[in-house]
């Protein structure tokens, strides 16, 4: 009856195979490396960069244990520390030729030594969280009422021109996050009613007449509003993304956390001042106007302005910037004065120009961008505007067309040479802009050594008392003890193995859970061996003690372990941070331990014994009898 | 080795009336220092002040300690931020003192011990953060108790449910009336900590009900009482050997884990030696002034109908 069939076995085999595939990355540590990521929202790190890379390192003799490429960085690992750091000069050195004004960023990181034929499974170590790797933490809270009055500014100066296009005359105020459109009479009433509610599919219209006020309230419907929230909540998710990339961090996590809320984390960030103070920079993007430039055709075409400034002499109120547009350079003067800045931008998109099926960039400005382009273009047709980045306090012109015509909050930027380059410039443009207002409502801040230290006092805690109760088993239940001791490092091992599958975030409080599960786990098998025992007490001979200890225990520990998973789920859906880390080892860890304490634990039984058909006795410490009948011992 | 050999069944319940009554005493004590002392929460939960300073030479923590403590703070985390010159500290939001108040108050103290110290920035954790963790907290007590009550009630009979969540319930509050009683920090891991001994405790009482189904269903000559009793005796050797087991590796981590799993590991310690207590002497008590019966559960569970003596045991050895 203690017999497994082969499936079983099987099952087992493949289960621990699989489990210590996925664990061993955790013991290759992590190498010194070399990661060089973009610096800029202009430069893109792509695929070439490896074999730029390898040519810099090549010519310098520094030889790299691997070169990848994920994505977004180029990642080369080192035998040593010094090896890196000499790497770093030699790419940093070669990649920004100009120090003053760095294009990519090249930054020191740890990258795991994983050999690459476990990399092909996809199997990685767990990942650390901040409070075992040092870092910073941030949790903003976007304003998103803020978002929503801004949308609103937009659409005042919108619907003011769709109603003078049409020659009705109104009066148009945002109040809160709506609009109060006052008209004349009863016919301009239902006329704009009618217009506006064509026109404007995302907002609902609702007309009063009373006491000669003709008024039309626009209020955002619920869907709109949500997906401007969501636009909002990406948007400065973005342009968070490329503010952090000034700061060279290796690996930063830029995550929505709820429906209003960003969680920023920077490992081995130590300068929180800086870090805040870039991510609470509110527009990067400027659009000026060009005092003077060598483009024949338009307006302010001043071949010999520019050459005096560059020879140093800049006229005071201008400024002297190069646009590196299509890779070339062209020097422009442009005014210190801003028209608009990222803050006006409600919209940036690449589309196709309908009459002439080019590429172009769509530009939407709240009503206040929209009053000042106005100003500046009545009188600026044929003029040059230039629109500028700002990225470590150091602007550069994306682009920089000439005006063609009268423009308000909406307009085109046309003479895009391909779909890709509108697509990157609209890209640009609202990485300099944040949709709606951010506010650091949390922070937290764990040193490298703190995290160091965290590491061994978690890893000392779990080894610790695993020792003690492994040791405590094998004395009290002698080969039964060996088996459930077996069975609990098996459930280490897969608790390990699931973490590092699933790179769920390891942090302190998931170590805590993790000494906590095996401390748990250990139940079963001690409701299974006591159960093995009271059979044997009762007189059951040997192998049906352990087929009915296996089968009685059984349902207690469904019930145990459902009891347990109740509140770890709960755990799970209502904790955030550390409740959380905690409670998905938490739950993996019940998870595991049904596998391991029956299942495995009675393959292991069965093994032993199954085959033994004349059983005596069974290895599992005295089983006392309160009868005078002698004990038995093994 | 066997460290129980009992020879006949415990008569538990006989002293279950004096036992509750301590329980009621010992779980009033704690309501009561709840409610007139209040729960030491920790930043997280209340929002506060974190101050970083930094030291010309590398910065004496004790005496840093020293000057925080004379201030009033209690269990402020004084530790080396990034150097062995920079220290971190975070202060709890004070009564009638802003977070400005606080670090100048702070600075002063420690330019008067030390005066080559210099400010290098005060950081806050928003109290509207807090306010949601303490409501999502009691949201998953909330959905813990129901979840459980709902799955014994269903494996069960309602009698169960009540008396286990009763038991579980009287562990929880006695955990936090120590906190509140000694004024330890609680923290999120605590409250984590307080969740998992909620699930942890209820598996003690699953393993005894489960018990008392099955002898109700074995011995039919006894009464509740004595099932009751009987059930209780014959997984006492296993609570005290699981329990021992898990508070192994919490002593480890009492031990190993250092100041932020201090008090994670003590709830838990509290939360474990609680849950055998209650486990056997206020829900089975609980259960046997409901007067659960026989015919509750072998009605509502119709499988195992067979014999539990297997006649394969010929062969008694």
């Amino acid at each position: 009856m203690n017999r497994y069939p082969l499936w079983k076995y099987v099952t087992i085999v493949v289960a621990l195979l699989i489990a210590t595939l996925y664990t061993l990355p955790n013991f290759f540590g992590e190498a010194p490396a070399v990661q060089v990521s973009s610096g800029k929202a202009t430069i893109k790190v792509d695929l070439s960069m490896v074999s730029r890379v390898e040519q810099v390192l090549a010519q310098q003799g520094l030889a790299a244990e691997a070169i990848q490429f994920d994505g977004n960085s180029v990642k080369a690992r080192f035998a040593s520390t010094d090896l890196q750091i000499k790497a770093r000069d030699a790419i940093d050195h070669a990649l920004n030729t100009d120090p003053t004004n760095p294009g990519h960023v090249v930054a020191l990181n740890l990258l795991p030594r994983t050999p690459a034929w476990l990399q092909s499974f996809g199997a990685a170590p767990m990942y650390l969280g901040l409070d075992l790797r040092g870092g910073v933490h941030f949790m903003l809270q976007v304003d998103m009422p803020g978002a929503l009055v801004k949308r609103a500014e937009a659409m005042a100066g919108d619907v003011r021109s769709a109603l003078r296009e049409k020659n009705l005359r109104a009066i148009v105020r945002r109040e809160g996050q709506a609009l109060d459109i006052r008209l004349r009479d009863a016919e301009s009433l239902a006329a704009s009613s009618q217009l506006l509610q064509t026109q404007f599919n995302d907002w609902v219209f609702t007309e009063s007449a009373a006491e000669g006020e003709f008024r039309l309230t626009a209020r955002l419907k619920p869907e709109g509003a949500r997906a401007i929230q969501e636009q909002a909540l990406k948007q400065n998710i973005n342009t968070l993304n490329n503010r952090i990339n000034e700061l060279g961090v290796a690996e930063p996590v830029i995550q929505q956390q709820g429906q209003d809320r960003i969680v920023v984390q920077l490992p081995g960030v130590q300068d929180t001042a800086k870090a805040k103070d870039i991510l609470g920079r509110t527009a990067t993007l400027e659009v000026r106007m060009v005092e003077a430039h060598g483009q024949p055709g338009a307006r302010d075409y001043n071949p010999a302005r520019l050459q005096e400034a560059e020879q140093g002499l800049v006229p005071p109120g201008t400024e002297l910037i190069y646009s590196t547009r299509d890779g070339r350079k062209e020097p422009l003067l442009l005014s210190r004065e801003v028209v608009f800045s990222g803050e006006n931008l409600t919209g940036a998109d690449a589309s196709i120009d309908q009459q002439n099926s080019s590429s172009v960039v769509s530009v939407t400005l709240d009503g206040k961008g929209g009053a000042a382009m106005r100003a500046v273009t009545r009188d600026g047709i044929k003029r040059r505007m230039a629109v500028v980045l700002i990225e470590k306090g150091r602007p550069e012109v994306l682009t920089a067309p000439t005006i063609q015509s009268e423009l308000s909050n909406r307009f085109q930027i046309t003479g895009m040479n391909s779909p890709q380059e509108a697509t990157d410039l609209a890209l640009l443009m609202r990485a300099g802009s944040l949709a709606a207002p951010m506010e650091i409502i949390e922070e937290r801040t764990i040193g490298p050594s703190l995290g160091a230290e965290n590491i061994a006092k978690g890893f000392n805690s779990v080894i610790g008392g695993f020792i003690v109760i492994a040791i405590f088993m094998c004395v009290y239940y002698m080969l039964f003890g060996v088996f459930s001791s077996i069975a609990l490092s098996v459930n280490l091992l897969l608790l390990v193995a699931v973490l590092s599958m699933l790179q769920a975030t390891l942090t302190l409080p998931g170590i805590a859970a993790m000494a906590l599960a095996l401390g748990m786990a250990i139940d079963s098998n001690v409701l299974i061996n006591e159960r093995i025992r009271e059979e044997l007490r009762n007189g059951a001979a040997p192998q049906s003690a352990i087929a009915a200890g296996y089968d009685h225990a059984w349902d207690t520990i469904l019930d145990s372990n459902i009891t347990t998973l109740i509140a770890g789920v709960a755990l799970l859906a209502f904790g955030t941070g550390p409740v959380r880390g905690f409670a998905v080892v938490h739950c993996i860890g019940i998870l595991t331990s049904m596998f391991s304490a029956v299942f495995f634990s009675r393959g292991l039984v069965n093994l032993w014994y199954g085959r033994q058909k004349k059983l005596k006795s069974v290895s599992i410490g005295t089983v006392w009898k309160p009868a005078a009948s002698p004990s038995q011992a093994d | 080795m066997e460290l129980f050999r009992i020879k006949k069944d415990i008569p538990f319940m006989r002293h279950a009336l004096v036992l509750n009554a301590v329980s009621l005493i010992t779980f009033l004590a704690a309501v009561f220092f709840l409610f007139s002392r209040g729960l030491n929460l920790s930043v997280e939960f209340t929002g506060g002040t974190v101050m970083e300073v930094a030291y010309e030479q590398p910065a004496d923590l004790e005496s840093v300690r020293k000057v925080v403590t004379q201030l009033g703070y209690a269990d402020v985390p004084v530790q080396n931020f990034g150097t062995s010159r920079d220290v971190l500290m975070r202060l709890p939001v004070l009564q009638g003192q802003s977070s400005g108040q606080q670090s100048e108050a702070m600075m002063a103290a420690l330019k008067a011990q030390n005066p080559a110290v210099s400010l290098r920035r005060t950081e806050f954790v928003g109290p509207q953060v807090g306010k949601e963790l303490l409501a999502d907290g009691l949201k998953a007590l909330a959905f813990v108790i129901a979840g459980i009550m709902l799955y014994l009630a269903v494996r069960f009979e309602w009698k169960y449910a009540v008396s286990g969540i009763i038991a579980n319930l009287h562990d929880i509050i006695i955990i936090l009336g120590f906190f509140a009683f000694f004024q330890w920090e609680f923290s999120l891991a605590v409250l984590a900590a307080v969740l998992a001994v909620l699930g942890y405790s209820v598996n003690e009482s699953v393993v005894i009900f489960d018990r008392i189904r099955e002898t109700f269903r074995r011995q039919r000559k006894m009464d509740p009482v004595q099932v009751i009793d009987h059930a209780i005796t014959s997984t006492i050797s296993r609570t005290i050997i699981t329990h021992g087991s898990t508070q192994i590796m919490v002593l480890s981590m009492l031990l190993f884990g250092g100041q932020t799993l201090h008090h994670f590991a003590l709830a838990l310690t509290i939360g474990i030696l609680f849950g055998i207590y209650s486990s056997v002497f206020v829900a089975a008590a609980i259960a046997m002034w409901l007067g659960i019966k026989r015919e509750d559960l072998v009605k509502t569970s119709g499988k195992k109908a067979g014999d539990p003596e297997d006649p394969h045991s010929g062969a008694v050895v």
